[in-house]
This record gives C-alpha cells, structure tokens and sequence, in this order.
C-alpha cells in the first residue's frame, strides 16, 4: 500500500511537471531570463503547487499521523547556515545553465536524450558527494 | 487552454502530489530529498523512494500515451554542460538540503523560514546566471 501511494505520488507530481512546462527546460530558462523574453509561466506552476499544498498540509497534519506510517517526518532544522544559502547558490547556478532542477531531470528520461543522462548521472553523483561531506548531520 | 491556466493546473497536481505523500506516508516531497535518499548512508526506506521515482520517470509516457505528447522538451545545452549543470544541481541540492520541491513548494507551504531563504537563494542565483550567460556571454554552445 505504502509503495502504490508513493507510486501514485511521483505520477501526480510528474504529470504536473510536465503540464506546467517544467519537463521543457527552454521553458524553465524563458522563466529565469527575467531581463530578457521573459516567460512567467513557472511561476502559475509554483502558485498552484504552493496554495494546494498549504491548504492541504493544514487539513493533513491536524491528524495524529499519517494514514501508513507511525508519524510525520518533517524537517526540524530552524537556523539559517552556510549550508543551506551555498548549497542553494550552486543548485541556482546548475539550474540556470541547462534549465533541469532535479524532478524534471528525472521526469524526461524517457525522452531518451543522451546528454540528459549524463546530467541525471552527474546530479546522482553530485548528492553521493554531499552526502559523504563532512558534517552533514542529516 | 491558455498557457498559463495549463501551468496553474500542473502546479495543482504538484500539490496534490504532496498532500498525499504527507496524508499516506507522511513524507515531505522533495525531489532531491527522495531521490538522493536512495544513495545516502544508513537509509532503509529505498522501496517508497523507488516508487516515488519510477511513478515520475513514467508520468510523461502516460501523458504522450493519453494526448500524443509528453511534454518532455528539448536539451538547450552541448553536454559537457549538462555535466556541469548536473554535478551542481546535485551538491547544491545534497548540501542545502531540498530543492525545488521540497524548499520552493513544500517548505513555502509549511512557511518554513529556511525554505523561503534557500528558495530566493536558488531564484535569484538561477536568474543571475541566465543574465551571465545569455546576455553577457551570449549563450552556451
């Protein structure tokens, strides 16, 4: 049941990636490029995903816990840290140069292009790194 | 359908997405976070994240199989920088802890203030960048 209910998960969330424009990174490059042709589409993508998941969670997380689980996991973190604005930082740098945050990444591989594979390798790769840095307490 | 109303809707499947991972499995979804979880030292719980991800891989083929498109677009850039893009989005993503999903829509949602910073973090450095490259370098060939 927990396996069907993530499963349906990621094809919800993928259906949306690819309805809202953000499986085509010109798309997601036309919406960064805000001094030139720019294009505001992502931005109804994040004010639907935004509205539903708020008003959702408020009615979710007034249960004692989730239908399959023991408890909610929530982040529990609450400092800023060099972390969290550097990491954020070069995560903005590798989503401008090609348009690819990692759920569209994933969501085109069947569109079976090589160079896509290659940055879903390297992004893979890139996450074993950080999560080998030292003092990553998560 | 316009454009943006097509957008508004995508977003809202994202939404629904989330709510019914945190409803089931009490999970915050976040791409980066699920996914990177499949490799990070002393995880148990790969199956769920497996699922989570082979329902996003085959989303767009369901898509191109109901209307004849996948919405899956062309690569914008020559490989070696879909190299570099990638390695960042990941170490970026690994060591700031979420990305698009798990800060931009989830945390937003939850009003989490280190959400709302990373994600004007990664907006802001994401927008830098396009301004570097399109219209200072002009372009990445």
């Amino acid at each position: 049941m927990k396996i069907l209910v993530a499963l349906l998960s990621g094809l919800l969330f993928g259906l949306g990636l690819s309805l809202g424009g953000m499986t085509d990174p010109a798309v997601v490059l036309a919406f960064l490029d805000l001094f030139g042709a720019w294009d505001p589409r992502l931005a109804f993508v994040m004010l639907g995903a935004v509205l539903t998941t708020a008003v959702g969670y408020r009615l979710v997380l007034r249960r004692p816990r989730p239908l399959l689980e023991d408890s909610f996991q929530l982040p529990k973190a609450r400092h800023f840290d060099i972390r969290l604005i550097a990491g954020a930082a070069l995560f903005g740098i590798g989503w401008g140069i090609a348009g690819y945050c990692p759920g569209p990444a994933l969501a085109s591989l069947s569109g079976g292009a090589t160079s896509l594979l290659v940055l879903v390798a390297s992004m893979v790769a890139g996450w074993w790194l950080a999560a080998r840095l030292p003092s990553n307490n998560r | 359908m316009h454009p943006w109303l097509g957008s508004l809707f995508g977003g809202i499947l994202i939404g629904a997405a989330a709510v019914l991972l945190m409803a089931g499995l009490g999970r915050i979804a976040g791409i980066s976070g699920i996914a990177g979880g499949l490799i990070r030292p002393g995880v148990t719980d790969r199956i769920w994240r497996l699922a989570f991800v082979l329902g996003l891989v085959l989303a767009p083929l369901l898509l191109g199989l109901l209307r004849g498109d996948t919405g899956i677009g062309a690569v914008q850039v020559a490989l070696p920088w879909m190299a570099l893009a990638g390695l960042l989005v990941g170490i970026g993503t690994g060591v700031g802890s979420g990305c698009t999903s798990g800060h931009g829509v989830c945390g937003i949602a939850r009003l989490s203030p280190r959400s709302l910073l990373a994600t004007a973090v990664f907006m802001a450095s994401g927008i830098a960048t396009v301004y570097v490259v399109r219209h200072l370098l002009g372009g990445l060939a």
